[in-house]
Order: structure tokens, then sequence, then C-alpha cells
């Protein structure tokens, strides 16, 4: 009785506990303010900016500046020209890139992951650092060494000139895979029902393009670097999962191809999630590279939305473009961030 | 595209459970946290005053150049400290690693640097979002300017920039190639067929006769000889698609299938003159930055310069223009305007050309530089009849997806190409 009474007493009145949250805001403070500062304000800024006709001097928000509501969402997705043209080549690029590099990082951590993860390997503790080691190097340089390995007269093309085979210029390259592959078949010219329609001022002809050999380059130097990162992801998740579940599964007889199935995929399902969506946004958000390496060049064909976004607005000073840019580049993130999520949950 | 670790961070930070926290206080965080950003935010940008303020402020002037190399570098440092030497104002420059980049967060912050190098390409766009300060009309040297320079600095009737030097394409040959090939002097090619015909005569096994960069600002130079460009002269109506420059891509595309001419990136290097140095072409097309570029990574190759063949039309190449600007929101207006006076003296642009091979924008200094670089002259006279990329706001933007073009100019119809260019002209014409 004596200590509810006392409880109650407390209840009524401010006593110890009821300056916990006072204090908790203050410790909060600090965070609030980085955000709202670094994070929040930015993006509020942004947002005004790209329904703005803001050309870049002084504040966007004073007097001289302007309302324009839709017009620069609609000169990027409705209004046929350059800018359209321009975005449309930015949206088919990165969606090449995207979707070739998730799908083969997450299968190559995984897959490393597993090796690396064997308690038979030897030296486990040199290749668990030799694999994160590129992920952990600047991109800049990266990319770099990357332009002087696959530059035309570069050591990649040497290597490929021993076997006979005349390599491209990569960089230089602005051909389409897919092209490449129809032009081999003896379709150089675009069939009659892709070469007309279009969809943000690219014919389906051009969509279908696949990634340029320039692009390939990247796709390749996606994948190399994070795959790294990743499979330490998912080695932390292997290593949650008990020696004796394995043990129960071999007892069943089952194969080793099967424990990996149906034993340990669906025990890392929470960690490829996470895999899948921060590749997704990584690879959507593609910018050092380029910016160091092509900047958009050969033909376009490694423009992306988030370069054409920095070279719109510092460039070209079309700075609610370059905005407008930048918040559908993120819808098409969140958009396709839930659609995954959706379908990773489906199946359980 | 590496994932960030600082992401996830984030994500959890913003989860932080708000439901257990008295609304007011909640509310109370919130709005000191507007306030303190915003406090924060004032002071980066200056919404306040826009207008011409006299800036007759005396503080010191900041320059902002995106330079070649130290050569440059050096001269543009050495000849802004002789002048605050006699001016008493203080003046410090910056070179730029990308420069269009931070000229545009300069006028965003509303504290631009005073002066700063202006290309004619891409001031239109500053110059129509008020960034810049229309002075140099007011400068006592205006008249000794080259008209078509002036020109092409000029954006609705005013004079932006105050030309500080000029550069043109030229024709630049590789001496020993050219005598092994059987080759003279009397060879020089003066039309089309003729440089057809040399650069057949100068493609051998490792060396293709001619190695243009695969841009407009290359490929130009045919358009001008067709009698074609981008504009009609007022440039007030998009010309791309003109039977000319159709005429001019055409022949520029017939080399191409010759194997007589080839892209320099086709060749494995990064602009004409790599191409050229490295012994992968026989000629080039490039402007006189060439010379110190020669100098300084190939300094054995021998090479001379010679005018560019004429087309249909007679003679025709491109100039490309420097000039100083200053900013709408300088404080210190009336200095920077007497800095930039002293930096497009005669003798001040002679010291630059010695410096780093840039022709002077100034009529008074031709003939001493014609003295100065007799085998340079060719760059000289094709500013009778040059012409600078057209300057309407957007040009950058249309050029940049016209090169995009021609870099699969061997597989495509130069119609085609042109009435994309066309269509892309007319957009930014009519803005």
């Amino acid at each position: 009785m004596a200590l509810v009474t006392v409880r109650r007493h407390r209840d009524r009145g401010p006593g110890i506990r009821g300056r916990e949250a006072a204090a908790g805001w203050l410790f909060l403070t600090p965070a609030i303010v980085i955000l709202g500062l670094f994070l929040v304000l930015p993006v509020l800024m942004a947002a005004w900016v790209s329904v703005s006709d803001w050309t870049g001097r002084g504040s966007p928000f004073a007097a001289g500046v302007h309302f324009v509501g839709a017009d620069n969402y609609g000169d990027l997705l409705a209004t046929p020209g350059l800018a359209q043209r321009d975005f449309g080549t930015a949206i088919r690029n990165n969606a090449y890139y995207v979707l070739l590099v998730v799908p083969i990082q997450t299968v190559v951590a995984l897959f490393l992951a597993v090796m690396v993860n064997q308690r038979l390997l030897k030296a486990r503790g040199f290749f668990r650092t030799a694999y994160y080691f590129p992920s952990v190097t600047s991109s800049v340089a990266i990319t770099v060494v990357f332009l002087f390995l696959f530059s035309s007269t570069g050591a990649v093309n040497d290597v490929m000139s021993y076997l006979g085979v005349h390599g491209p210029s990569w960089f230089a390259d602005p051909r389409g895979v897919v092209h490449l592959l129809l032009g081999g078949l003896g379709v150089h010219q675009p069939p009659a029902a892709l070469a007309g329609g279009s969809l943000l001022g690219l014919s389906w002809w051009q969509w279908i393009s696949g990634p340029s050999v320039a692009m390939c380059v990247f796709i390749l130097m996606g994948v190399f670097t994070t795959s790294g990162t990743f499979m330490l992801l998912f080695l932390s998740a292997l290593q949650n999962i008990g020696a004796e579940i394995d043990e129960a599964a071999t007892l069943d007889g089952t194969s080793g191809w099967q424990r990996f199935r149906f034993v340990t995929l669906p025990m890392i399902r929470p960690t490829m999630f996470t895999v899948l969506t921060l590749g997704l946004i990584g690879t959507w958000q593609i910018f050092d590279q380029i910016y160091t390496g092509t900047q958009g060049g050969p033909a376009k064909t490694t423009l992306t939305p988030a370069y054409l976004s920095y070279s719109a607005s510092f460039q070209n000073q079309e700075w609610g473009h370059g905005a407008a840019i930048a918040f559908v580049l993120f819808a098409i993130i969140v958009i396709l961030t839930i659609f995954q999520r959706l379908l990773l949950r489906g199946r359980a | 595209m590496r994932a960030h670790p600082g992401r996830s961070a984030f994500a959890r930070l913003r989860h932080v459970p708000l439901r257990h926290v008295p609304l007011r206080l909640a509310a109370v965080a919130v709005l000191a946290t507007g306030a303190v950003t915003l406090a924060a935010c004032g002071s980066g940008f200056n919404s306040g005053d826009k207008g011409s303020s006299g800036g007759s402020g005396n503080g010191p002037i900041s320059v902002l150049i995106g330079s070649s190399g130290d050569a440059e570098t050096n001269a543009v440092k050495s000849a802004v400290a002789d002048w605050s030497k006699s001016s008493g104002v203080k003046a410090n420059v910056t070179v730029a690693n990308d420069i269009s980049q931070q000229l545009s967060q300069g006028f965003t912050s509303g504290k631009p640097a005073d002066v700063f190098y202006l290309g004619n390409d891409t001031f239109p766009a500053y110059a129509k979002a008020g960034d810049l300060d229309p002075f140099a009309a007011k400068l006592s040297n205006v008249g000794d300017f080259y008209d078509t320079i002036k020109q092409s600095f000029t954006y609705n009737g005013k004079l932006y920039a105050a030309p500080k030097d000029f550069s043109t394409l030229a024709l630049i040959i590789n001496q020993d190639s050219w005598a092994k090939a059987g080759l003279t002097d009397a060879d020089i090619p003066t039309n089309w067929d003729q440089l057809a015909a040399v650069a057949k005569k100068l493609t051998t096994g490792d060396q293709v006769g001619l190695s243009i960069s695969p841009e407009f600002a290359r490929v130009g130079v045919f358009m001008a000889q067709a009698g074609g460009w981008l504009v009609s002269p007022d440039g007030k109506t998009a010309t791309a698609d003109s039977q000319q420059n159709v005429d001019a891509l055409t022949y520029v595309k017939k080399l191409l299938a010759d194997g007589s001419l080839k892209f320099s990136s086709a060749v494995g290097a990064g602009w004409g003159g790599e191409a050229f140095g490295k012994g992968k072409a026989a000629m080039t097309i490039e402007g006189n930055w060439i010379v110190g570029a020669l100098q300084h990574d190939f300094p054995d190759v021998k090479y001379k310069v010679a005018e560019l063949p004429a087309g249909p039309a007679g003679k025709g190449t491109m100039q490309f223009n420097g000039g100083w600007g200053i900013a709408a929101d300088s404080k210190n207006k009336d200095n920077a305007v007497k800095l930039v006076q002293y930096l497009t003296q005669t003798d001040q642009q002679m010291g630059f050309a010695k410096a780093f091979g840039v022709m002077p924008s100034v009529k008074s200094a031709a003939d001493q530089w014609k003295q100065a670089y007799p085998t340079q002259a060719p760059f000289l006279a094709g500013a009778d009849y040059a012409k600078s990329i057209p300057n309407i706001v957007g040009i950058a933007d249309v050029v940049k997806d016209f090169n995009s073009q021609l870099q699969g100019l061997a597989n495509n119809d130069p119609k085609q190409i042109l009435g994309t260019v066309q269509q892309n002209l007319q957009a930014a014409v009519g803005k």
C-alpha cells in the first residue's frame, strides 16, 4: 500500500522522472540542429528552387524570385526538347546501371561471403581484407586507375590483344551493347516498330540500346568496389546462423546446395533486404565516378540524373531544372524501394 | 556508388520516437531549431541589396581564374601584384579547379569574386541571371578591341566582358611525316580536295593523316568554310540544318569513311594535340594553345602551322575568346574596373601572350605579336574570317548535344544530326 501511495504522489508532481523529457530534448538538440541545418532546410530550399525561376544570384528567397508552378518538372517530363531528352537519356543510362549492378553485386557479395565464411578456408582474414579493400579506397582513385586500365592502349586491351581480340577504346565507345548484339545479328537499323514512339524524348530503339561500352566499365567498377561492403554485411549475417542449425540440416540428409537454398538463404533474408535497398539507393545516385571519369560522355551514354542535376545547376545556371531532377530522382528511389519491400515481404 | 554507412546512421536518428514527449516541448524544440538554422542561413545569402550599389569599397579585390597551367597562373599573379603595388589596393588571385562551378557558388552566396575569367559561350547565362556588371564599355581602350570579340561578349546590346585574349584554329602539320610522304610547302592544302588528298597520302599503318577532337569546336571550321553556321549573322535565327552545314558534315564523314581522318578518341587520345604529339596523326586542327602543349609534352615534334584550307565558300575558322568579367554584386567595382583596365593594356597582353601563348585582344598589339611569333602568324590571319560560338543562353547545352552526336558521325546521317541541332537551337534562340 505504502508503495502505491508513494508512486501516486510522484505521478502528480514533477518528481525526479518528470524532468527526464526536458533533459532528453536537451541532449537531442545538437542532433536536431545539425539535421535541421544540413538536411531538412536544404531539402526544403531545394524543393522551393525546383518550383521557382531562381537564376542562382543571391538568395532563392529574395524578392525577384518567382513561383513558376510545375514548369521545371514539365520541361523534364512533358515538354519535348533538349532538357527532356537529356533527362530521358540519363534515366535510361542509370536504369541499365542499376539493373546490372544491383543483382551482380548482391550475388558476388553473397558468394564471397559464403566463401570466406568456410571454416576450412585457410587465410580467411587475408581474403576478407582483400575483398573489402576496394570499398575503403576513394572512388576517385579507383576511377582514375580504371581510366588507365581501360584506355584504348591500356593494360586491359594489351591482355586482350594477346588473346587475339582487338579491344574497344572503352571509355570513348558510345555504342550500346544491345545494339552491338543486334548488329552482330545483322540488325543495324531499328525495325519500324521501334523507330517511332517516344518516352521522354527517346525512341524505343534508343531505350533498348543497353548500356554503352563506356557504361559497362562503370558497371564493372561498381560491382568491384561495392561487393566488398556487402560481403561484410552478408558475412555478419552468416555468422549469426548457429552451427547446430547446419548440423541439424545435415542430419536430415540435405545436400550442400539444399542447405544453402532452404536454410541459409531464408535466414539471411533481412540482410538481403538491406543489401538490395542500399544497392538500389547507391546505384541510382552514382555521381563521383562520372564526374571524375567521363562527365557524361561519350555521346551522353554515361550521363546520370545525379550528374545531370549538377551540370544543369552549376554549369548552365538552370537551377530549377537541377533541383527538379533531384526530386524526380528521389521519387524514383522511394517508389522502387517501396516496391522492392512489398516484393520481398510478399514472398515471406 | 558505394554504400554509405553514414546513411543508415541518419536513418536511425530519424526514428527517434517523439510520441512520449509533451507536444509543447516538441514544438519549442522545432521552432528553436528553425530559428537557429534560418539565422545561420541568413549570413550565407545576401538577400538584401541587389541593386548596383556604387561598389566604391576599398576592400581587397578577389580575382578568380581558370588556368591552363603554372605559366598562366604566374603571369596573371605577377601582373595583378604589379597593379596592387602601383595602386595600393590589395588583390588576391585564386585559381579555380572548375571555374563555372566556383563562379556559380560565388553568385549564389552574394559574395562573388570581383574579377574573373569569362568564356564567350558561357557568359550569356550569367548575364541573363544578372550576375554580371556591363562595365566594359566604360574602358578607355574599348575601341582597340577586335569588333568580332566584342560582339561575342555582347548580350542584349551590352558589353559584359573586357576581351582579354583569343585563339583561333589552324592546321598543324608534322614536318617529318610531311617530308616522308614526299610533300613540300607547295602541297599545303588550300581547298577541301587538296586536304583530302594530303590526308590520304599521309595515312600510314600506324599514323592517320588527320585527327581532330569529335566536337563542334573543331568540326565547325568546315561549316564555316562551307558558308554555313549554327545561326544567322544577326544571331536571331537558327540555321543549323542549312545545306551548307550538311555539305560540311558530309565532307567530314567522307574523310572518316576514307580512313584518312579519325577522331582523337578513336586513336586513344584525349584531344587532337595529344594524337598529334604522340605521332598518331600527321595533321590536326587545333588552336594557339597547342604550341605550349607540344613544347611541354612533346618537345621533339617538329611542326608547322598553316591556315586552314578554304571550303566552297572561302576561308573559315573558329575563334575562342576569353574575357574579364566583373560581378554585379562586387563591393569594389571601381577598383575592379581599374584592375581590368590595367590587365587589358597592350603591354600586359603582350606579356600574357609571351607567357602562355594566347593572342592579344587589342588591334594595337597585332604587328608586335606577328613580329614576335612569325611561325604562328596563320593563327592571327584567321582572325579576319573566324567565327565565334554563338553567344545565346543555353548554347552550351546545344553544343554538348551536337558533340555527342558528332561522335557517331561515321554511322549517322548528317541531315538527321543537324535536324536535331536545329530543333535544340530554335528552342534556345527563342528564349
